[in-house]
């Protein structure tokens, strides 16, 4: 009988990593079904197409670094980057930005720092901010949703997508403002008004038409996630929170000056999608509990601040990086109390 | 005088730019005598991180020494019984890269040994005792010698010297107490094990 | 019984399933005695005792076999009746499968006792006496870190115990021993509490913790502490709460600061196990010798708790519960999160085994291969002492050790909650106990770095100190001398010196150099005298034979006459030569006159000039002839001046002569100043310091023409060098021979032992 001689402990959760990678992609099931509804298959081309990307670069990467290749893809992560990518890129736009956008999130963002767990940044987002820096145009031409249709449109076929991805065929009528993009826009109005005037909203019923199933969607699903305690609670509550405080503080009574409603804040752009699966995600934030608050927070606060008086209608993916970017000053400063000492001590403290 | 400043800017210049210099001069020469750096900090930080075996091995006679040769420009790879450790140490110290030890000056040792005297042998001629850079050998003239086992280094300088052979180097003896786990055996995920297998050996030293 | 003890929680913990069941379903049975027990000396925290008995003696059951050394240490007792077979080093149950001292019983089955001194009332004896009877028993932690229960309840006069908690918390997962123990000896436990309670000065607080899971336990205990001011305390199931520092978190809220023990915050923390043991050794005297353990596994026919001795194999108690070893993948003694593998079935049950583990492999599976860190912080989670574990996993896997402590890896309690929550598989607490095994070790290595360090500066100074002395002595020698020679060359006349003088000269001179003072002489003597007798004495004292039972030989008896001789014509010797020189020196001080009066005598004067130059090194002559020739130039130009004033005609004459004076001064002094480095470097180092020099100058070109050698070519070298050292020890053996050198035997060893290599490498 030939023993194991193995250190403590012998059991083990059964866990794996690759389960929890898992069951992030399940999560996004109901989010991806309400995009697809309301913007038709262009979204599933982008997730089929990214998630495809994401993974032969990711195999190609570590193929080239010499490393066993079932091994590392098996832990589902590239896939994860895939379908966070492929549903936070506009449908229908041209192959090559989704291709793109995959060899920057695996290659730059994820294995030039050593692969999973090395990567300091987000590869969903440096890949998103990368592409909407260079191809502006591309990206911010949103699909309509398909409560905005005229009379007789439907939305586009498959075929009609599969040219437009591949051919840059235009489809006529099928690109609309997202609603945050008439809220930035907004100069004149009240916000009552643009709820009363703009289809994007008039059609809706809760914030913005089409927005805003995908974010309850994605709502849903990162609840499930947190039942299923994949991550811990701080981080997506604490951003949430802080940018329903945000968007209370300057709501301004509805006035035409008016960022828009905490709801419409909540329930617009990438805002569940980012609460609940990237900022979440362990590589790149900060390590505590208290850190992980304040980074939430510092996002949360950070997407009003952009979305309110920046350039760019929304904000999530520059709020990660740059928060991405504070997530050691912030492990620096939060280190929590270990048992036994009076206070907790800082990371720059030698030993007394 | 006041006039006298206001109707020569110039002066007046030279006179704040002169008395700003001589107060600074008096700080910084304030400065100098007060917090004047004792010895020399840097040889003591590197006389620190060197195993104290005294052995020679490096060519210098004692460890300080070396720390001082260490400190003027010498290569930091002459210490055997300090090892890759030793050397990782220093080149973290002196912020250099860490090169691997040179042969020239003795191999690495695996285990730590200590002198011993078979104490039937033993003569008495107290070579070893002269020898021994740790005063770890306790004997007369004409009577047995002993290792005082706690207090030697294993440097070896004990051995040459006798003259009828009695000193053995015996590997120290490591009971439970001293026994340790080991790290578990590296995983492929770390970015310094993308080499060549044949330079594993370096890539552990960096 | 409502309690009054508030229940907070601990950070972090787990709930890994517990499979306490299937070691319940039957009784508390036994295991017979095995033919054998192998009872190891070090079961314990602290130092391993010392074995008392001997190969072949008989001991009783409790006898005391091996004695504690020091305080931190426990006694070991003879768990059952036999015959010791065997002190030696046996394999360890420690994870390292080391070896230590085991004593060996063969069992002789009648498990006949030693007269036991039982006790019936503890308020009876003074506390330190029932302190000592626990101390005796060899009482250590049964819950698994072996603590010697005697050093825990002896705390500082100042730590003032306000709060006893009895920990039955038994968190670990299959283990039931402690629930087993409790439900059976509840009223053990109770009075137990009490009697510690009573050497400890009836602390406020007396608390038995367990886990909720364990109600029968908790029926059994309830019920025994009717009456007593004993609460019994039941909290939520989670693991690690039954680690001390978190059952004390637990049941007081309050910590154990780093680097205390629990009595500095008033708290004294036992085991179920202990507190029973420790009744058992003051109420029947009984010592220490068998435990309760959990024998569980799914490799297992039976799976139960039994009561088994000390020093049975576990392989043995296996047998007995129908273990399949082809199913088994593993043996854990311990639970399965903090529980180690054992090294081999056969090392034998000890104090701290409270459970023995026989998984299948579907049980607890090996572990899968680690994958990368993804940060999740699950781990920071689960950890019950809010440690950041990937942190300490990161600087753990750099080594970096600085980091490491200010991460306070040292309060990790190796629960292994963070490992078994990793979803990427990472050997965690593994990585923390290598890396606590470094920092030791570093430290351990500081320490005798500092002390080299300490030790090898002190020589230095030693080395340089002695120097200094022999160059002081020196230089007072050398100007004594001067200032002799300067007295006698003002004293002497012009008178030549003798050529066929000087060597006479020189011996009177040198005997005189050597002279001491009359009390010099005499303590000399006196010591010659003294070190004789000595060395008579230790020729006289008896022989004592080589080994143990060898006789003493013709040969060993004729040396020994033959060296008493010796000593005694030394003795003999030097007593005469004190005498005489007590003689002379009576004589001496009776003449006093005859001493100096050479001095006024001009010859001697003249030799000892001539002795003084002849025996002055190189500089100090030419530093002689310099003075003599300026003042013969003074002299010179004084002559010269006069003449000149005078208008004498010798004056050029005069003139010249000044003039190669002038340019013999110059000369010398070009030759003295390039004497002088040559001088300086000559007498600077010393003789040891030559032999450390010479020693370290051959081991480096050694070392240096190993490395470059091949294997052939070193061996030739060490060929070469071991022949030059042969030759070396032969020669010095004829010597030997021919001066009848007592060493003789040792020189004639080492060429044999000497020549015994060379063959070899010859050979190789």
């Amino acid at each position: 009988m030939a023993l194991l001689k193995v250190t403590s402990p012998h059991a083990h959760k059964g866990h794996s990593t690759a389960q929890l990678m898992r069951l992030v992609i399940l999560a996004t099931l109901p989010g991806f079904l309400a995009l697809v509804w309301f913007f038709g298959v262009g979204v599933v081309f982008n997730v089929a197409l990214a998630c495809l990307a994401c993974v032969g670069f990711e195999a190609l990467a570590i193929k080239l670094r010499g490393r066993p290749v079932m091994f590392y893809l098996r832990d589902y992560s590239a896939l994860v980057t895939g379908v966070l990518l492929g549903l936070s890129l506009p449908p229908y736009c041209p192959w090559w930005i989704v291709v793109v956008g995959s060899l920057c999130a695996i290659i730059l963002a994820k294995q030039l720092y050593g692969g999973m767990g090395f990567n300091p940044f987000n590869p969903a987002m440096v890949a998103y901010v990368i592409l909407l820096i260079s191809f502006p145009v591309e990206m911010t031409q949103w699909a309509a949703p398909s409560t905005l249709l005229e009379a007789g449109q439907t939305l586009p076929g498959i075929s009609d997508s599969l040219q437009k991805i591949w051919a840059g065929v235009p489809i006529d009528g099928y690109t609309a403002a997202t609603p945050l993009d008439i809220m930035k826009q907004n100069n004149s109005l009240l916000v009552a008004d643009v709820y009363a005037n703009e289809p994007a909203f008039n059609t809706g019923t809760l914030a913005g038409a089409g927005w805003e199933w995908a974010n309850i969607g994605f709502l849903i699903g990162g609840l499930f996630l947190l039942s299923q305690r994949v991550f811990t609670w701080h981080a997506p509550v604490s951003m949430l929170i802080a940018l329903t405080v945000m968007a209370t503080l300057f709501h301004d009574g509805g006035s035409s000056s008016s960022g828009g409603s905490p709801l419409f804040h909540l329930l617009s752009g990438a805002t569940m999608l980012g609460a609940f699966f990237i900022v979440t995600d362990p590589v790149s934030s900060a390590v505590s509990k208290k850190g992980r608050i304040i980074y939430g927070a510092a996002i949360g606060v950070l997407v009003f601040v952009i979305r309110h008086w920046g350039n760019y209608p929304d904000a999530l993916a520059f709020s990660v990086l740059l928060l991405n970017f504070a997530a050691p000053f912030i492990d620096y400063y939060t280190l929590p109390r270990t048992y036994g000492h009076a206070k907790a001590r800082r990371a720059t403290e030698k030993e007394e | 005088m006041f006039e006298l400043i206001a109707q020569h800017p110039i002066i007046a210049a030279l006179v704040a730019l002169i008395s700003l210099a001589a107060l600074f001069g008096a700080i910084l020469g304030f400065a100098a005598v007060k917090f004047k750096v004792e010895g020399d900090p840097i040889v003591d930080q590197i006389d620190n991180l060197l195993p104290q075996t005294q052995c020679g091995q490096c060519g210098y006679p004692g460890c300080r020494p070396y720390a001082q040769a260490i400190a003027g420009g010498d290569a930091i790879n002459k210490c055997p019984p300090g090892g890759q450790s030793t050397i990782n140490a220093l080149a973290d110290l002196l912020a250099v890269p860490a090169p691997t030890l040179d042969e020239e000056h003795g191999v690495e040792s695996e285990v730590k040994k200590v002198a011993f005297i078979r104490e039937d042998e033993c003569i008495g001629c107290t070579k070893c005792i002269q020898a021994c850079p740790m005063d770890a050998i306790l004997g007369a003239a004409k009577q047995m010698h002993t290792v005082i086992a706690d207090e030697c280094t294993g440097c070896d300088l004990c051995v040459e010297p006798c003259p009828v052979d009695c000193i053995d180097m015996i590997p120290v003896e490591t009971g439970v107490k001293e026994w340790k786990w080991e790290l578990p055996p590296l995983k492929p995920g770390i970015i310094a094990t993308d080499r060549h297998p044949q330079d594993q050996h370096t890539g552990k030293a960096a | 019984m409502t309690s009054l003890i508030r229940i907070r929680d601990i950070p972090g913990g787990i709930h890994p399933p517990e499979h306490k069941d299937q070691s319940l379903r039957l009784p508390l049975g036994s295991v017979p005695l095995p033919p054998q027990l192998v009872v190891p000396v070090s079961q314990h925290i602290g130092e391993p005792a010392t074995p008392v008995v001997s190969v072949g003696e008989r001991v009783l059951t409790g006898q005391l076999i091996a004695a504690a050394n020091g305080v931190f240490s426990a006694n070991i007792h003879a768990p059952s009746s036999g015959t010791v077979i065997a002190v030696e080093d046996r394999m360890l149950t420690h994870p390292s499968g080391m070896s230590d001292t085991c004593i060996v019983i063969e069992t002789d089955g009648k498990d006949e006792w030693i007269p036991l001194q039982p006790c019936e009332d503890y308020h009876a004896l003074d506390k330190a006496a029932l302190q000592e009877k626990i101390r005796l028993a060899g009482v250590a932690g049964l819950g698994g870190a072996g603590f010697p229960t005697a050093v825990k309840l002896n705390p500082r006069s100042t730590e003032v115990i306000d709060t006893l908690i009895i920990n039955g918390a038994e968190c670990e997962p299959y283990i039931t021993a402690d629930d087993m123990l409790m439900q059976t000896r509840a009223d053990e436990i109770i009075a137990g509490t009490l009697m510690i309670s009573h050497l400890l000065h009836e602390p406020k607080d007396l608390i038995i913790g367990l886990e909720d899971n364990k109600p029968k336990a908790l029926a059994a205990l309830q019920k025994a502490a009717e009456g007593t001011r004993v609460q019994v305390v039941e909290f939520p199931t989670k693991y690690p709460s039954g680690g001390a520092k978190q059952i004390i978190q637990i049941l007081t809220g309050r910590e154990i600061p780093t680097d205390h023990h629990s009595a500095y915050i008033g708290v004294i923390c036992l085991n179920v196990g202990t507190v029973a043991a420790a009744w058992r050794a003051v109420r029947y005297g009984e010592p220490l010798i068998s435990r309760i353990t959990t024998v569980v596994g799914e490799t297992l026919e039976i799976q139960r708790n039994v009561e088994v001795r000390i020093g049975t194999p576990i392989d043995f108690v296996l047998a007995q519960h129908g273990f399949d070893a082809k199913k088994a993948s593993r043996l854990i003694m311990g639970g399965p999160m903090m529980g180690f593998t054992l090294p081999s079935p056969s090392v034998p049950v000890i104090k701290t085994t409270n459970c023995i583990l026989a998984p299948t492999l579907k049980e607890l599976p090996p572990p899968a291969p680690a994958q990368a860190c993804i940060r999740c912080g699950l781990c920071a989670d689960a950890c019950p002492a809010s440690l950041l574990p990937q942190q300490l996993f990161w600087y753990a896997q750099a080594e970096d050790m600085e980091k490491l402590q200010a991460h306070n890896l040292f309060d990790c309690i190796e629960c292994g909650a963070c490992s078994y929550v990793c979803p990427s598989n990472i050997p965690l607490v593994q990585y923390y106990r290598a890396a606590k095994g470094s920092i030791r070790q570093h430290e351990q290595e500081k320490e005798k770095s500092d002390r080299s360090r300490r030790r090898f500066e002190f020589r230095q100074q030693r080395i340089a100190k002695e120097e200094a002395e022999k160059e002081a002595k020196r230089l007072a020698r050398k100007q004594a001398a001067e200032e002799a020679k300067q007295k006698l060359a003002e004293k002497a006349a012009a008178a030549a010196p003798a050529p066929q003088a000087e060597v006479v000269a020189e011996a009177v001179a040198k005997a005189r150099a050597v002279q001491q003072t009359p009390e010099e002489q005499q303590a000399k003597l006196e010591r010659i005298l003294a070190a004789a007798r000595n060395s008579l004495e230790h020729a006289q004292q008896p022989l004592v034979p080589n080994e143990e039972g060898a006789v003493i030989t013709q040969e060993q008896l004729e040396k020994q006459q033959a060296r008493i001789k010796q000593a005694e014509l030394k003795v003999s010797e030097a007593e005469k030569k004190l005498a005489d020189f007590m003689a002379t020196q009576n004589n001496s001080t009776a003449a006093p006159a005859d001493t100096p009066a050479p001095a006024n005598d001009p010859v001697a004067a003249a030799i000892a000039r001539a002795q003084a130059k002849l025996s002055m090194s190189p500089e100090e002559k030419l530093r002689s002839t310099l003075e003599s020739l300026q003042t013969r130039l003074a002299k010179a130009q004084e002559k010269a001046n006069a003449a000149k004033a005078e208008g004498s005609p010798t004056a050029d004459a005069l003139q010249q002569g000044v003039e190669k004076l002038q340019q013999k001064i110059a000369d010398t002094e070009a030759e003295l100043a390039q004497l002088a480095p040559a001088a300086s470097e000559a007498n600077a180092p010393s003789a040891e310091q030559h032999a450390a020099e010479a020693a370290i100058e051959k081991a480096k070109a050694k070392a240096a023409a190993l490395a470059t050698m091949s294997e052939e070519e070193k061996r030739a070298e060490q060929l070469k060098s071991v022949e030059t050292r042969l030759q070396k020890a032969r020669e010095r053996l004829a010597k030997a021979e021919a001066d009848n050198d007592p060493n003789i035997e040792a020189f004639r060893n080492g060429v044999v032992k000497l020549e015994e290599k060379h063959r070899e490498l010859q050979d190789a």
